[in-house]
């Protein structure tokens, strides 16, 4: 009870360094948190698009059904792979003049048909990545009658790369407003200890322990900082929601990342608050 | 009980705020420190409470030892040496029965045992009627008694006065010198730093150790 009311008293104590150390760390945590929104929605597409990860081997003309069977077979017992389906030069045709609807009488007028038969590999949950399709590939294009393999490497390896040049960029600019956030706490906790100094000299000299004098502070740390986390949540969701409506339709953060984003703050809040506070109680004292 | 042995303390490079000083109390023994201002009264006291270092030499308070004790020990030593001091040093936002209560709160006591600890506290320093009331609204001497009161919270071994009288009239300053040595009386050590020689005039047999530039010139236990 002191110690909330304490904590409370000193956020009082210098409203507008409160208030710029809550905004400062709302600021580093929004930042991570526009990145996070970022990484996730990349992710949600990712899911999509690795569902539909499949790789294609192109069959020579001369492939006979036998060694078609047998390649099947293998390839069907490959760790990575689903399933297997072999689409003929005729279910080829078909399925183009179906599909491609613009160009469906180029495709009847042909006296032969130009495509070929192909192994459509389908991949596992959890192998559906650009490392486990160029394996299969790999391992595909090592048949003899396989002419050509194609499983759209280059744009999954971009989405991937998108995902982590976004994680990298929330790291480093989260981190640098994290500890320009952390550097302005620091000042707000030193003048609350200054503006308290004879108090807790006096503590000093009747034998308080460092840890009785420091958890107020401690904690005024934690509130600035879950204060900050909490504007960062409702700045997020302010930007998720004007971009829901007028861009495009985005997913909001799993309850878990804003709850995790709220706790950060409020943990770089308490450290933050803690280094000062130890710092200012040494040079109060001989030690 | 409180030893010093050959300690010299330096706050800047060039001359020593205390040189060589070295002198022993015991336990229950009532000491006066003497000396004109700046002698290094005050920092033999914050070396005794280790608010301060030495330089050279070691400080030894009880189990305690300027050598060996470490920043964690420190609340257990200042629970054992109350310190008194001349502007009483009170929380003006507190009242008195609070401000005697917090040097027992900061050492986690339980509240159950807090309150009537406070009331004998009071009453042996004369003050059980004002309780209720501010610092502000007592008098010099009363403040101070709050302030003895406080440092009495503990039970500690010794009690520290820097300069108790300085800031009171001659009427408050005696019953103050009276309360020091009603608590020596009942076994506690005092090291009372002071200037006023009137004062010191009127207590005999008592130990009177004096500094001048920071060294002993005078130890009546020595010189007896």
């Amino acid at each position: 009870m002191r110690i909330v009311r304490e904590a409370l008293a000193g956020l009082g104590r210098a409203p507008l360094l409160s208030g710029l150390s809550v905004t400062a760390i709302g600021l580093g945590v929004f930042i991570i948190g526009l990145f996070a929104l970022t990484a996730h929605n990349i992710d949600v597409a990712l899911s999509g698009v690795e569902e539909r990860v499949e790789v294609v081997g192109y069959l020579e003309e001369d492939a006979s059904s036998q060694q078609i069977e047998v390649a099947r077979g293998e390839i069907g017992r490959f760790p990575e792979v689903e399933d297997v389906e072999y689409v003929t030069k005729v279910e080829a045709l078909y399925e183009a003049q179906r599909e491609l609807t613009e160009f469906s009488d180029v495709f009847s007028d042909l006296e032969v048909n130009p495509l070929p038969a192909s192994l459509e590999i389908r991949l596992r949950p959890g192998f559906r990545t650009p490392d486990d399709a160029a394996a299969v590939a790999d391992r595909l294009a090592a048949y003899g009658f396989v002419e050509e393999v194609r499983y759209g490497r280059e744009w999954v390896d971009r989405i991937y790369a998108l995902r982590r040049i976004a994680g990298g960029s929330a790291l480093i600019l989260g981190g640098s407003f994290a500890v320009g956030a952390a550097l302005l706490i620091g000042i707000a906790v030193r003048m609350a200890v200054l503006a308290r100094a004879r108090e807790i000299a006096i503590m000093q000299t009747v034998g308080a322990t460092d840890g009785y004098i420091r958890r107020p502070f401690l904690v005024e740390g934690l509130l600035t900082g879950l204060a900050g986390g909490l504007l960062a949540l409702g700045l997020t969701r302010l930007v998720h929601t004007a971009v829901d409506r007028t861009l495009l339709s985005v997913e909001w953060l799993p309850s878990s990342w804003a709850l995790a984003g709220v706790a950060f703050g409020g943990l770089l809040g308490m450290a933050a608050a803690g280094r000062a506070v130890r710092r200012e109680l040494r040079r109060l004292d001989a030690f | 009980m409180i030893q010093l042995r050959s300690v010299t303390k330096f706050f800047n490079q060039s001359d020593p705020a205390l040189e060589d000083v070295s002198f022993h109390v015991r336990k229950g023994e009532f000491a006066f420190l003497t000396g004109p201002s700046g002698a290094g009264k005050t920092t033999v006291l914050r070396l005794i409470h280790m608010q301060e270092m030495p330089s050279r030499g070691e400080v030894r308070v009880s189990r305690f030892s300027s050598g060996r004790v470490r920043r964690r020990d420190l609340p257990q030593l200042r629970r054992r040496v109350g310190f008194v001091f001349q502007d009483f040093r009170l929380l003006e936002s507190l009242k008195v029965a609070d401000n005697v209560a917090f040097a027992l709160e900061v050492t986690g006591a339980p509240r159950s045992k807090i309150g009537p600890r406070v009331q004998k506290l009071l009453g042996q320093v004369g003050l059980a009627a004002r309780a209720r009331s501010y610092p502000r609204e007592l008098s010099g001497g009363e403040q101070q008694r709050v302030a003895i009161a406080r440092a009495l919270a503990n039970d500690p071994l010794v009690l520290l006065a820097d300069e108790p009288t300085g800031n009171l009239d001659e009427r408050a300053s005696a019953g103050v010198l009276r309360l020091f040595r009603e608590i020596n009386a009942m076994g506690t050590s005092v090291v009372m730093a002071t200037h006023d020689a009137a004062l010191i005039r009127q207590h005999r047999n008592v130990r009177l150790i004096e500094l001048e530039n920071g060294r002993v010139v005078f130890d009546s236990r020595l010189s007896s």
